[in-house]
């Protein structure tokens, strides 16, 4: 964008405004008046059918161990929901329609898919992202190193999905092989091609998981 | 997608009584794992008014796996990676684990349920994309686009001059050949149908896809116990190794004497057909003779005898037939 045509750029702050702050932003002012309706739902444990399917549905998902209070169109997918109203943008729309894996999150520790997932239908299960993978003090999960340390990506789009597809393989016992791995691991397409270093990452990382 | 009412409900019960109370004319769904559902709203080809989330019954009985001396209990909400990894079904069953395990992706299984997966809507692109106005499925009345447009990957049996889109399931096959049984719960209280009973063949009204009632909701599948449970396999050929709908595929379970004759056969195809297929020809022609290569080429020679294949699905006919041929003569090959 060329800064001439935007006079509001040179009044901001000269931090660094990289992308992902940006949306964080977008985000925040985006969704101040959803949690300002959310104040005063009475707390619900079921949802109630709507007099008018255009009313929005007040519903707290838990999401990486916080609740989260959204006013939300019962027709936003989990995905939708995680992205544009709790900010959390590591799980990756590719297909939007179950067929690539790139929104690949779990739930109630199931790996599912975010984007066939309504987000209303997903009250009351706890929901993992790849945010929720590294420890509290911000050390990488086991298999987000091993991505790193196998170099198991190009683009990096479809790597949020690969890796919680990846944790959730190992733990499901679907990792003992090369051919599980790769039998278990096709619900995630990588147009990069990656594959032989995605399966070599997982069989790094398999080892320091525990099975469930 | 469309707006549309949304509730949530945590037994039969509830969501009976939430379908009738949704206005009467209002397209109504139930929820189940969406991975149908949400896809097709999206793709704006259906489009309820009423989605009833019936997710929370897999807390109940519709989420428990029975193995019992009488056969398989299947909960309607138990979702098919649970079954398809659970020891005793592999083990008594392995058609049945197979069929879900070679379906989808570990993500979609984990989501799927059993109930869902059986009413999987058809992968027919000219029904599921609605710039194509000529769909007796999607739209009855208005043609198909499929007879004169590319049909590779349509159905060569069962098919009728409205309707050539593929049941593109696997676990249906393997209820269909092993004689399964589906319990209902409706407005009018549970009955229970054979699965062979609940998808109805396209002929003139493809549109309407099943025997189920309006409200019915599928529970529990049962599987009944028979000597040819453990001698049996789903074999599935894809354009790629995984995560991919048959080409053709094959349900085959066996009962053999110790010299190799066919005391019982049991024989479903996926991949070639409108509907969950059960080929009864060929079981016939298998009873009593000895499974070797040139029985199991007859069994699959009967079983595609009243095939209509068109101009781009021809394959699927002698694909289909080697796939059985392949199936049987692997399935004799077990140990049990």
């Amino acid at each position: 964008m060329d800064d001439k045509t935007n006079p509001t750029r040179v009044d901001q702050p000269r931090a660094p405004l990289n992308r992902r702050a940006f949306l964080s932003a977008g985000v925040g002012s985006a969704a101040a008046p959803l949690f300002a309706r959310g104040l005063h739902a009475e707390t619900a444990e079921r949802v109630r059918p709507a007099q008018d399917p255009r009313d929005r549905a007040n519903l707290t998902l838990d999401v990486n161990g916080r609740p989260h209070r959204v006013a939300l169109d019962v027709r936003t997918s989990l995905l939708d929901a995680l992205r544009e109203h709790l900010g959390l943008t590591g799980a990756k729309k590719g297909c939007d329609h179950g067929q690539c894996g790139a929104c690949t999150v779990m739930i109630e520790g199931r790996r599912v898919l975010a984007c066939l997932t309504l987000a209303v239908a997903a009250e009351g299960r706890p929901v993992t992202t790849i945010e929720g993978l590294a420890g509290p003090n911000g050390a990488l999960h086991p298999m987000q190193q091993a991505f790193i340390d196998h170099d198991a990506f190009q683009c990096g789009y479809c790597t949020p999905g690969q890796i919680m597809s990846a944790v959730a393989c190992v733990r499901e016992g679907h990792a003992r092989t090369d051919a599980d791995i790769r039998e278990y691991m096709s619900g995630n397409l990588c147009r990069c091609a990656a594959y032989p270093n995605i399966v070599a990452a997982i069989k790094q990382a398999r080892t320091s998981i525990r099975e469930a | 997608m469309r707006p549309f009412i949304y509730e949530r409900v945590d037994s039969a019960q509830s969501a009976l009584a939430a379908f009738a109370g949704a206005p009467v004319d209002a397209d109504r769904q139930y929820l189940a794992g969406g991975t149908t559902l949400v896809d097709l709203m999206k793709l704006d080809v259906m489009r309820p008014q009423a989605v009833i989330d019936i997710n929370a019954l897999d807390r109940t009985a519709a989420g428990r796996i029975d193995v019992g001396a009488g056969g398989l209990r299947l909960g309607a909400m138990t979702r098919m990676a649970q079954v398809a990894e659970h020891p005793a079904v592999a083990r008594d069953y392995p058609m049945v684990a197979q069929s879900l395990k070679l379906a989808a992706s570990q993500q979609l299984r984990n989501m799927a349920s059993l109930g869902g997966n059986v009413l999987q809507r058809t992968r027919c692109p000219y029904f599921r994309d609605v710039s194509y106005p000529a769909c007796n499925k999607r739209n009855p009345g208005s043609g198909c686009t499929a007879l004169d447009s590319l049909h590779r990957d349509h159905a060569v049996l069962g098919v009728s001059d409205a309707c050539i889109a593929l049941y593109p399931g696997d676990f249906g096959q393997a209820l269909m050949a092993l004689d399964a049984l589906v319990e209902l719960a409706g407005p009018e209280g549970e009955r229970r149908i054979s699965f062979a009973e609940l998808h109805r063949m396209p002929a003139d009204t493809p549109h309407i896809e099943t025997t189920l009632q309006p409200g019915e909701l599928i529970t529990a599948f049962l599987v009944p116990a028979a000597p040819w449970t453990r001698r049996s396999l789903y074999l599935k050929v894809r354009q790629r190794e995984s995560y991919e709908f048959a080409l053709a595929s094959a349900a085959v379970a066996l009962d053999l004497t110790d010299d190799r004759t066919v005391r019982g056969a049991r024989v479903a195809l996926g991949g070639v057909a409108t509907v969950p297929w059960r080929a009864q020809d060929a079981e016939t022609v298998l009873l009593g003779k000895t499974l070797d290569e040139q029985a199991a080429a007859a069994a699959a020679d009967a079983a595609f005898a009243n095939a209509r294949p068109r101009t781009d699905n021809a394959y699927k006919v002698a694909l289909g037939k080697r796939t059985l041929t392949r199936a049987l003569l692997q399935a004799a090959a077990m140990e049990t």
